[in-house]
């Protein structure tokens, strides 16, 4: 057994002569979260759907869990579980009624897809919903009852496309929560998100993807690091001693003011020498400050350097 | 387990998941079984109190017709519900599962011959209920059905193909009556094909529900007519030859739609 869970190279999809996948790689080492972040369209979706075995591609090469993926699919599908961005249970059928039928679907004997779905309805907190339509389910037990139709057989790899779209935040801690468990018991995942927070949050590393391809790889804090330093952010009480509180700044790095939120933004490399810089002079200067602080970009932030597009943007 | 061990479980697995569908919503009982008894009624009452075949009952000779008309209307059904599905997520699920390619539309063909079994036994009631009888003995008659029914096997599968060639289901069921209407006017469920044009008359003799239909009159023991062409002297055989036909064409095909999913 390897240690790397997903492996694509070179992988190419093309629709009706748009290129969904223009020449992926991917590699991710078992048991940790990849991210993949980008807009939509950039070719996220496309690319976990290939590698869970639901669609095929052009040209490349992928392994999942030490399978072919268009070799031997069967043996992958055997190893994988999906979630997807929409509901992928039978909304006719009540919670438990749908966890039996995935577990014989699993090829679970009958009584042993039952013990599998109480299992699971308890550990998702289902119990009390399972006689009833997964139609009637809040997004949030939808969610939850997808998720756990993925695991009625521990998969050595799982995909989440966009696992936490449209969810409110307590279901998406839930969400989160499942997620870490899972990775904890040696699972790996890759998702897919268009949630800065949730990359940030979740994935070991990040893959900016855009137009079909990864533009940038790395741990979230080396993506926002790649893009470039640090800011001190100062908030001041009254609008108008901005005029002196830009001039203490500027001595510390160049300043960025916007008189609005009263806020000012310096690019700094060294964060504690400027933080204790910045904090004395302005007291000193009897200026009021109502929020001070040293940030990291977001990864907004850095996805709209590394693409020149902000993540929002629907093309 | 092996492949073939494993498409049988998964699809009677898939099968269980159509019945539940129609337990959970048992309205659907309802639309099932107004079709055969609207049928019947209308055909067998209407029809076959003001007209008679050869000296016999229209009624007698109506009846098989309307039983087999029904299971051919019973395809609209079939694809819709399949086309429907099809564009559930829960497909994209399975698929990504160690599930048997087939097993969905097994379980759609199974489940939709389990309805049609009920379907028959309506019909059946019904017919007696209007003063149709089977005269050759109850087994030769549980022939008729099984004849019937192997029909109805075959066009689940016609049925299943369909409706994953068409994907929008709004679609399968405006192209289900054009397709079923003709082969019904067009065969000898009303009219005797001898009192038809001869080239009509040809075309009805070997529409495949001619075959069905002739058969059943024959084993019911109802008026047969329309004897003399080859095809109506070998209904029984041409019975059992155009289903396993009709089978043997759109079972793999449709399969193979299923598979082709993610092209």
């Amino acid at each position: 057994m390897t240690d790397i869970a997903i492996a694509a190279e070179g992988l190419r999809k093309t629709y009706r002569g748009v290129a969904a996948l223009d020449g992926f790689r991917l590699s991710v080492a078992a048991g940790t979260v990849c991210g993949l972040l980008g807009p939509n369209g950039a070719g996220k979706t496309t690319a976990v759907r290939i590698l869970a075995t639901l669609l095929s591609f052009d040209d490349g090469h992928a392994t999942v869990a030490g399978a072919d993926v268009a070799g031997r699919p069967d043996l992958v599908r055997e190893r994988i579980a999906l979630t997807g961005q929409y509901s992928a249970v039978d909304g006719s059928l009540t919670g438990r009624q749908n966890l039996v039928l995935f577990g014989r679907l699993h090829h679970l004997g009958h009584r042993a897809a039952r013990a599998r779905a109480d299992e699971l309805l308890e550990q998702f907190d289902l119990t009390d919903a399972a006689n009833r339509s997964a139609t009637e389910y809040s997004g949030g037990m939808q969610r939850r009852l997808d998720l756990a139709a993925s695991l009625i057989r521990a998969p050595q790899v799982l995909f989440l496309d966009e696992p936490t779209t449209g969810l409110d935040p307590r279901s998406r801690n839930q969400v989160w929560d499942t997620v870490r468990k899972l990775v904890a018991d040696g699972t790996t995942v890759l998702l897919t998100t268009q949630y800065l927070d949730e990359a940030d949050q979740l994935a070991d590393r990040v893959c900016v993807v855009d137009t079909g391809r990864v533009v940038a790889e790395g741990t979230p804090d080396e993506l926002k690091a790649a893009i470039g330093a640090d800011r001190l952010e100062v908030v001041i009480r009254e609008h108008d001693r901005l005029p002196d509180a830009v001039a203490l700044l500027e001595r510390i790095g160049p300043v960025e003011a916007d008189p609005d939120t009263r806020r000012l933004r310096v690019a700094v490399t060294d964060r504690v020498a400027a933080l204790v810089r910045a904090a004395q002079a302005l007291r000193d200067a009897a200026i009021t400050v109502d929020d001070l602080g040293v940030r990291r970009p977001t990864l907004d932030e850095a996805f709209l350097s590394l693409t020149g597009h902000r993540t929002e943007e629907t093309r | 387990m092996t492949t073939a061990t494993t498409a049988i479980a998964d699809g009677w697995v898939m099968t269980g998941r159509y019945l539940r569908h129609v337990v959970r919503e048992p309205e659907q009982i309802v639309i099932y079984f107004s079709l055969p008894i609207m049928f019947v009624l209308v055909f067998g009452y209407v029809f076959g109190s003001g007209m008679a075949v050869g000296g016999d009952s229209y009624r007698e000779f109506l009846l098989p017709g309307v039983f087999v008309m029904t299971q051919l209307y019973g395809l609209g059904a079939t694809a819709t519900a399949i086309s429907l599905d099809i564009g559930r997520g829960v497909v994209d699920r399975f698929r990504s599962m160690p599930t048997a390619r087939s097993a969905l539309m097994v379980g759609r063909s199974t489940a939709d011959l389990t309805r049609a079994l009920l379907e028959m036994a309506v019909l059946v009631i019904c017919g007696l209920l209007v003063g149709w009888q089977w005269h050759r003995g109850a087994g030769l008659a549980l022939g008729a059905i099984g004849l019937i029914l192997l029909l109805r096997l075959a066009l689940t599968w016609v049925g299943i193909f369909l409706g994953s060639v068409v994907k929008n289901p709004d679609t399968v069921s405006l192209i289900v009556f054009p397709l079923a209407f003709p082969l019904t006017a067009l065969s000898n469920v009303f009219v005797p094909p001898d009192q038809m044009p001869a080239w009509l008359g040809a075309v009805a003799a070997w529409n495949p529900i001619s075959a069905t239909v002739a058969a059943a009159r024959e084993l019911f023991g109802n008026p047969v007519t329309g004897g003399g062409s080859w095809a109506a002297e070998h209904a029984l055989a041409l019975a059992v030859a155009w289903p396993l036909l009709l089978l043997a064409v759109f079972a793999p095909l449709a399969v193979r739609r299923y598979r082709l999913l993610g092209r």
